[in-house]
């Protein structure tokens, strides 16, 4: 059953990739974070973070980052996942966030916080979000999660 | 892998329902009024045969609730205000079903609108308003509304939508402020609050005298409890009862991944519909509703798993569909232009969905329940298709327009609004 699960989502995830603009393929920001990392290293970076992505954010942040309408916050595009301010975006994974605007924009839904996410966790899953649809900003190390979440306790 | 088709097929029988559907043999032949003409797409609409759509406006706003007065006029209430104004008034000075005449009142966003009594009742997500209405249900003076309503909670469900019974209430709803009235919402593995607390103050219909000033909540009287939240609502004439469409929880998986898989996460809990009675409870926080069980089972915040049942003083749902399908809008069609098997039935706009990631989205429709004698008398069928300008939605962002609001013309057309972009949309009936 399990299997059976994995594959239909990895059918669907498929599916939904073909279906995306081609612009936002092309647009991998492979050169951008090749300068934040050694290229090897970035490309498992992508792969763990994308799977702790998919398990852990898609149902609300949806496959395109582009959250809910009224509900759950977009990733594409937001000036707070790809801002200079990773310690801000770090805190949101660990503590939640109930009800922001952005934009103008409300957005209602209260997210959980992810204590439970290892330092390597967050920061794949970060550095995903940062380099992922159109975004284009640098990762964040396990070492900055760790730090973040000594000041938070 | 069987499986996996299965539930493709599932899917595309019941998108594909609405395009077989034929339905000319017992026509009224009401004439479709004289210079309405349908868009030559259909407004991008799929119907079924013998009825067609245009588009009324486009790009108005994100437009929620809308109701049509006597004279065709229609209201909408805007999500949020656009250049100051949040209800808009349509009205069509050539006669050609296009609103050429735009004007708008009130300086606040919401959900909710009707008419009632000589009056325009009209919603913020806080407060309810009302507007004198002249002989052609005109607003008299715009700028000076009585306040009926005052001081209502918000939240994450924040939307007032509004409806009169015929002895001068008026229904409010009041949304959870909570998915599932967690110690920490919506949190993995979180236990539910006992007793829920957001049932003293939300989850709930409140009643109120619909001619009494700057009532607050202590004011009215809590009609129904255990109803997340709901957006959808009507009072049925035939019955003389309220109506209404609850948005079932979200997260079994993502919560409990130990009970429920994705599937059926993505199928359940149920988006019921319910006949309320003062002092009915539907259950929420403690149960859900599952149609593939037809039973009520008990939450997982709750001690449940998937399989023992609860809610024994909870009512049954009247219609319950599959989940996440986010009903917006109800209306019990009384009208003459459309076939006798629609009439006194119940249109339901389902906003659609997106909690079933990653299975592909769900709703985005306006769907058909046949009723008789005030009871459900026939499978519900999927009417008015195409809102989203996608075969299939992954992300709710794609989709082009969203049905919310549901409201009947003079003549018996019925209105949909999209508040995505800002659509009205009206469906006709000319099959002979």
């Amino acid at each position: 059953m399990k299997q059976l699960i994995a594959s239909l989502c990895l059918l669907l995830v498929l599916m939904s990739f073909q279906t995306q603009p081609k612009k936002q393929v092309t647009a991998k920001p492979k050169t951008t974070v090749v300068t934040t990392a050694p290229a090897a290293g970035i490309k498992a970076v992508l792969v763990r973070g994308k799977a702790v992505y998919l398990q852990q954010c898609l149902a609300c942040h949806q496959s395109d980052g582009g959250g809910v309408a009224h509900l759950n916050a977009p990733l594409n595009g937001a000036s707070a996942v790809v801002g200079k301010d990773k310690e801000k975006l770090i805190r949101i994974v660990l503590k939640g966030m109930k009800g922001v605007d952005i934009d103008d924009e409300p957005y209602n839904n209260v997210m959980a916080p992810h204590p439970e996410l290892t330092d390597q966790q967050i920061a794949d899953v970060l550095t995903y979000a940062r380099n992922s649809w159109t975004n284009k900003a640098s990762a964040v190390s396990p070492a900055e999660v760790k730090a973040v979440r000594a000041k938070i306790k | 892998m069987k499986k996996i088709f299965h539930y493709l097929s599932a899917i595309l029988a019941i998108t594909s329902m609405s395009y077989l559907t034929a339905c000319a043999s017992d026509s009224l032949k009401v004439a479709t009024p004289a210079g309405i003409v349908a868009d030559a797409d259909n407004a991008g609409l799929k119907l079924p045969n013998g009825f067609s759509a245009l588009r009324v406006a486009e790009n108005v706003g994100k437009s929620r609730h809308i109701v049509v007065t006597g004279q065709g006029d229609i209201y909408v209430k805007l999500d949020r205000v656009v250049n100051g104004k949040g209800v808009l008034r349509l009205h069509d000075s050539k006669g050609n079903g296009k609103a050429d005449d735009i004007t708008g009142l009130g300086n606040y966003g919401g959900t909710g609108i009707t008419i009632k009594n000589g009056y325009l009742y009209a919603s913020s997500n806080t407060e309810v308003f009302r507007y004198k209405l002249n002989a052609k249900n005109e607003v008299i003076n715009p700028d000076a509304p009585e306040k009926i309503i005052t001081g209502l909670g918000t939240g994450q469900h924040p939307s007032k939508s509004i409806v009169l019974d015929n002895e001068n209430h008026i229904y409010v709803n009041q949304g959870a402020y909570s998915n599932s009235c967690q110690e920490q919402d919506r949190t993995t593995g979180s236990k539910g609050k006992m007793p829920c607390p957001v049932l003293n103050d939300a989850a709930g219909i409140w009643q109120y005298t619909a001619d009494k000033l700057n009532q607050t909540q202590a004011d009215g009287v809590r009609y129904a409890t255990g109803l997340r939240n709901v957006v959808g609502l009507d009072w049925n004439q035939q019955t003389n009862s309220l109506f209404v469409m609850q948005h079932g929880r979200d997260q079994l998986f993502q919560n409990w991944p130990e009970f429920f898989t994705e599937k059926q996460s993505a199928e359940l809990p149920s988006e019921c519909m319910y006949e309320i009675k003062k002092g009915s409870n539907a259950g929420w926080p403690y149960i859900f509703y599952d149609h593939i069980q037809h039973k009520k089972i008990l939450a997982p915040e709750y001690g449940g798993d998937g399989k023992k049942e609860g809610g024994k003083d909870a009512i049954d749902p009247v219609v319950a569909f599959p989940g996440h399908l986010a009903p917006d809008g109800l209306l019990f069609y009384t009208g003459n232009m459309f076939p006798a098997k629609y009439k006194n039935g119940a249109f339901i706009a389902f906003h659609g969905s997106w909690n079933r990631a990653p299975l592909p989205q769900e709703g985005y429709y306006v769907v058909f329940v046949p009723f008789k004698n005030g009871k459900p008398s026939g499978d519900s069928e999927v009417f008015a298709n195409g809102f989203s300008g996608l075969a299939q939605v992954n992300s709710p962002n794609e989709a082009k327009h969203r049905p919310c609001g549901l409201a009947q013309g003079p003549d018996g057309s019925l209105y949909v609004s999209d508040d995505t972009k800002g659509t009205i949309y009206r469906i006709i009936y000319n099959g002979k």
